[in-house]
Parts: C-alpha cells; structure tokens; sequence
C-alpha cells in the first residue's frame, strides 16, 4: 500500500515503513539504544530526504524509548538521578551540537562528518564491547573467579560527589554531565538520540551496573530526542507526522517485543549481539568511505 | 478504461466543429505571455507555413495529491486548426514538455582526499525544475534544430536555469551532465522519444505519467507544432498539483503553526509509547 508523505513529498510502501519501525524497535528495547543510528540511515536508503529522515527519526525514537522506559520502570531498572545529570548534559551538548550541524552544512561537508563520526565511534564502541563482554563470558564459564561490583577510575574521584541509589555509585556529578554533553553534541551531528554511545560510556566509563543502565539510557533518550523534534518542528520544518506514526506503529510494538526478549537473555549474550551489530554498520559504513562511488556527483537542494 | 474512448470522442467533436469557434473541452488559448517563462521569446509566427496552429486540452488541469497518491497519468490531447490544406514535405511533429517549478540547487562532485571520498568541488545552479518531461512524436534531434531549442528551452540539457554565484570549476558541463544523469535516473527528469502519436497531421495525444514523488506547485505544459526542425506553434496550459485533504492539512500545519505541529507530533509519539506498554502489560498479566 503505498502512501504520500506531506512534508517528505514522497510515496512509500507504508508496510515498509510498518517493518522498518518494528526493526528498529525490537533494538530500542533489546539494548536500550533508541536505534536512531539504524533508522537514519535506512530512511535515507528507501528515499527519504536527509533532513525528514533525521527529525522524523527523531520522533520515532521519542515514541519507542516512552514505550520502553516504562516497561523500566516497572521494573524498577531506571536511575532517575543519574538520567536527570545525563539530561542537563545532553541538552546542553545538543545545542551546542545543532550549531556545529550548521556550520558544517554551509561548508558542504556534513555527509563526510557524519559519516566520520559513524565510523570512529561506533568502530571503537564495537571493538571495546566485544571484547570486554567476550572476556566477561569467559570468565563466567569458570566459576570460583570473584568480580568487583565495579571499577573506580581517577574520574570518579572529582568534587561535588552524589550519591545515585539506583546504579549504587557515589561519584561526582561531572563524569555523567560530560558524558551527557559529548553524547548531546555527536547526538545532534550524526541525527540519533545516542544510546549507543551512552551505554558503553555508562557501563565502562561511569561504572554502571547494566540492569539499570538500558532504563536510564531510555530515559535520557526520551527527553534529548523530544527536544530534538521539537527544535526540528520548528526552525526547519523536517517532522513528517505521517512518516513518523507509520514507524511509530511498528515501533512501540517492536520495543515491547525487544524488552521481553532482553529479560530473558543473559547480559554478556546481549553485550556481544550489540556489539557485532554495531561493528556491522560501522564496516558499512567504512566500505563506502573509501569505495570508488558509482556516482562521482551529488544534488543538494539549495544553493546556500 | 474509458479515457481513451471518451477523448477520441472530444478529437472528433473538435474535428467536426467549424474553425473558428472554441469548444468547451479544450483550455482556454494561453498567451506566452500570460506565464512567466523567462527566455522563452514570445511566439511571434515565425512559420514557414502560416496559419497552422494548436487546439489542446488535458485530461485534468490539476492533480490532487491525497494519502495514497501513487504517481498520476494526465493526458494532452488535441488538432491541428489550419485555414489551408496540409503542406507537402516532411510531416508534421508534436513535442510536449511538462515542467515542475524550478529551484536552486547545488551539484557536488566527490574527490579522494587521503584515501576517502570527500566533496571537493561544487556548481550552484540558480533555478532547475524538479520534475521535467518531453514527449516527442519522432527522436528529438531529427525534429528539432539547435538554434530553436535554445531558444525555446525544450531538450532536458536547457532546462536549467542560470548558474548561481561564483564559478570555481574548470568546467560546468560534468555538473549539469551529472544533474541530468542523476535525475533521469530517479524518473524525475524524462526524454520520451516517440511517445506523442500524430494522426494526419491533424491530431494528437501524448500521455505524461507523473511520479509518485511530485512537489507542490503550478506545473507548466507546452505543446511545441514543429516543421522542418522549427517551432510553428506554441501553446501553454497550466497543470496545478496540489496536496488534498489530510495532506494539505498537515503540511499547512507544519509550517503555519510548526510548534503546535511538534507537539502534537511528541504527543501522538508519547501516547503511541504509552498505549503500547500499557497494552503489553495487560497481554502479559491477562
């Protein structure tokens, strides 16, 4: 059944679009990532213009991550305090992040940052989980090996310490503010809410134990990418509603899907599935860097 | 189908009907003058033959564009009115062009740069249609000089506009090629060679089908008469797309009150989220 998108002005299969949204839904709630860093690209691929695909993604990652953060906190796996640091900094960090979009739109060299961006990160990303969660079910197949309940670096011994009950830390306040600012700032370049980024950061940098780390990633998702639509809706007029309910409808049901499945799956089993999908995109990704393009020249509109 | 049969039905009427008098089926005549159509010169009877001139209608003088558009077929047809008989040598031909309106845009021409592909060169193009079709009865080149095309804008490598800004390229033509190339390629920009049938130099029908992923605006058809590789004729007749019902909606929405827009885009997301952790709580817990 094809439809018209109004704001995108094209016609697309909307069970595609149905199918699309439950992919990436069933990621959303399987690894707490909002998949805005699968749906970007694979709107872009059917036909989507750039800037619809990136603020529709947006809007579709809002729904997703309300689904499946509510299904967190019943379960009581959401850091509140921590997710309201890593807010503050990823608001801060995604403004930050819209000017520098700007700035390299004028240049002409957004796709190029962007697609950098994908590759440095989500390479390093990739690499590290695989290796630590590979390490992890290692260990656990010899039993009798007793684990830290978590690593302190030296970044957790800055000043202004708080207490964050539900991830059981006592830390300063300014590694998750960074960590929410950097995230804020690749979130609004590379058009995804950042989840990939921010639960490694979360697990290796800040130490979280990973029950809670998916709902407080969401959480923080859900606001960051709710700012992002909106600031999308209105200064550039990119949110197409007909586009996002059709990837909502697949959405909200495939993060239910998604957080069923992660319950009954071991952690380090779900670590390693993150990280071969993630090195999966980031190879992807790369290939097309230093491939010969089959076409040399491309069309943007405007003549900014 | 009943186009077709109902339409030749409209050719005969019009076949039928004394020379003067204008009947109801056809568009009104448009002057060139009457569109802006910067470039075009106006159509001053340059006719190597005299007199011969184009009746044409479209099967719609607008497309509306609802939820489950998928691509539209308009059909032009119409004669050939003329006060003497039909002149010897080469028949006559018939090219039908249909124009979106034109925007500016910039074609970038990737380069590598340390070993990865990068954008290193750019052309801004002032003003190229989103969409543009030609329809010819016979290959375009054999029914068409150079100097009449250039002036009349008609082969698809003359619908852009004017270079925009500062030139920094040694050469714009791998630009526009690769507009055009890239274009064609997406089915927005269309060389149908053949496509028009001419009967007795008299009637004609071209059908255009337009894509499924047309933009708004007032599109622009002209029916070209040629002879020997010139223009005899011109007519012009507008084609208005246009978003309908829930699609006008929205997008007037989305841009006359873009907050409201978004909010209730984060609405529906949210309640969506809502509805359906709710729903799965139920089905888990009957």
């Amino acid at each position: 059944m094809q439809i018209y998108l109004p704001i995108a002005e094209v016609s697309v299969n909307a069970f595609t679009l149905v199918g699309l949204g439950g992919l990436v839904g069933v990621m959303s709630g399987l690894f707490g990532v909002g998949g805005g860093f699968l749906i970007t690209p694979l709107l872009f691929f059917i036909g989507i213009p750039p800037a619809i695909a990136v603020a529709t993604g947006a809007n579709q990652v809002v729904a997703s991550s309300v689904s499946g953060v509510l299904a967190h906190v019943k379960r009581k796996s959401v850091d509140f305090r921590m997710g309201g640091v890593l807010l503050a900094g990823g608001l801060l960090g995604s403004w930050m992040g819209v000017w520098v979009f700007n700035l390299l739109q004028r240049v002409g060299q957004v796709d190029l940052v962007v697609q950098l961006c994908y590759v440095v990160f989500l390479g390093l990303i990739g690499a590290m989980m695989l290796q630590e969660s590979l390490r992890a079910l290692y260990r656990s197949s010899r039993p009798g090996h007793r684990r830290r309940l978590h690593q302190h670096n030296w970044v957790h011994r800055w000043p202004l310490k708080v207490k964050f009950r539900a991830s059981g830390l006592y830390i300063s306040a300014f590694p998750p503010l960074l960590v929410g600012v950097a995230v804020g700032v690749l979130a609004a370049i590379m058009g995804v809410g950042g989840g990939f980024i921010m639960v490694p950061a979360m697990i290796y940098l800040l130490g979280m134990p990973t029950k809670v780390v998916v709902g407080t990633s969401l959480f923080q998702i859900t606001f960051v990418t709710a700012f992002t639509t909106l600031m999308h809706a209105v200064s550039y007029n990119t949110v197409d509603i007909m586009l996002a309910v059709l990837l909502i409808i697949g959405g909200v049901v495939g993060a239910q899907i998604g957080t069923g499945l992660g319950a009954r799956l071991r952690a380090e089993q779900l670590r390693i599935l993150l990280a071969l999908l993630v090195l999966a995109v980031c190879a992807k990704l790369a290939v097309d860097l230093f491939m010969t393009p089959e076409e040399l020249y491309a069309i943007q509109p405007g003549i900014g | 189908m009943r186009w077709p049969a109902l339409c030749l039905l409209l050719l005969l009427l019009l076949l039928l009907m004394p020379a003067g008098a204008g009947a109801q089926s056809t568009m009104p005549r448009t002057d060139a003058d009457a569109l802006p159509v910067p470039a075009e010169p106006r159509p001053e009877a340059p006719a190597p033959v005299p007199g011969e001139t184009v009746v044409a209608g479209l099967s719609s003088d607008s497309v509306s564009i609802t939820a489950d558009f998928d691509g539209s077929d308009i059909l032009i047809y119409g004669a050939i009115r003329r006060e003497s008989p039909i002149p010897d040598g080469p028949p006559l031909q018939v090219i039908v062009t249909v124009e979106a309106p034109s925007a500016g845009l910039t074609v970038w021409r990737k380069e590598r740069r340390a070993g990865i592909w990068v954008n290193a060169d750019a052309v801004r193009i002032g003003a190229a249609p989103g969409f543009y079709a030609v329809a010819t009865s016979a290959p375009l080149d054999d029914i068409l000089l150079p100097e009449w095309d250039s002036r009349y804008r008609i082969s698809l490598s003359t619908a852009m506009r004017a270079f925009a800004g500062e030139i920094a390229v040694e050469s714009t033509v791998p630009y526009t090629e690769a507009l055009i190339r890239i274009r064609r390629n997406e089915g927005l920009y269309r060389l149908d060679e053949g496509s028009v049938s001419v009967i007795d130099q008299t009637l004609f029908r071209a059908d255009i089908s337009l894509p499924a992923n047309l933009v708004e605006g007032t599109y622009k058809t002209r029916i070209f008469l040629l002879r020997d590789g010139q223009v005899v004729d011109v007519f012009l007749a507008p084609l208005n797309v246009r978003k309908v019902g829930v699609e006008r909606w929205l997008y007037r929405l989305a841009f006359d009150q873009p907050l409201l827009y978004g909010i209730m885009s984060l609405a529906v997301a949210v309640l969506a989220g809502w509805g359906a952790s709710a729903a799965f709580r139920k089905l888990r817990r009957p």
